[in-house]
């Protein structure tokens, strides 16, 4: 049966609501497609090491034009989705330059935030059927 | 909690491990084995990386 112009249009909306769901809270993409080990997995493990790079000291960094590499930093931290606006709102993240453990903070940060990007990707294809 | 930079590399390598083995496997125990031979890897190579740079003084 081939698919009308609505079904393809409802159907690119569902993804992309996955695709956001993905993105705002990490692992919720597989979870709403019933991938619920994978789902869980990602939650745990980019919850967790946020939370890990927030404890070490790390920053979450503000987007300033004027330091195109700052900016690139915090686009990645903003990958963890609601998190990273939680933390931001609860004033964590604002890093301290003299720990020695803050560049490591600021590598889970921006790690955490760029995997959960790739599993967004991943819920895509997932819900693309292409997996 | 102690940390240390050794500890933190591993800290590190397993999260980044468990993600990717999760993202590229869909067997449990594919992921298990893909999982362990990331981290592996990811230890294996921080340490050996770490004392190739050793004989470079700063």
């Amino acid at each position: 049966m081939r698919a009308t112009t609505a079904d393809r249009e409802q159907s690119a909306t569902h993804t992309y609501l996955i695709c956001l769901a993905a993105w705002a809270v990490p692992g919720a993409g597989h979870l709403l497609l019933g991938r619920l080990q994978k789902g869980l997995t990602f939650l745990i493990a980019l919850t967790l090491m946020f939370v890990f790079g927030l404890w070490l000291q790390g920053r979450l960094f503000p987007i300033q034009i004027s330091q195109p590499l700052v900016a690139l930093a915090a686009l990645a931290d903003m990958g963890i989705g609601v998190p990273f606006f939680v933390a931001r709102q609860a004033g964590a993240g604002a890093g301290r330059v003299i720990a020695w453990t803050y560049e490591y903070g600021n590598a889970f940060l921006i790690v955490a935030g760029l995997m959960n990007m790739l599993v967004v990707l991943d819920a895509f294809d997932v819900a693309q059927g292409r997996k | 909690m102690t940390t240390s930079h050794a500890g933190l590399m591993i800290v590190f390598a397993f999260f980044v491990s468990v993600v990717f083995a999760t993202l590229m496997r869909d067997e449990p125990h594919e992921q298990l084995r893909f999982g362990a031979q990331l981290f592996a890897a990811f230890v294996v190579g921080g340490i050996a990386l770490g004392w190739i740079l050793f004989f470079f003084p700063l």
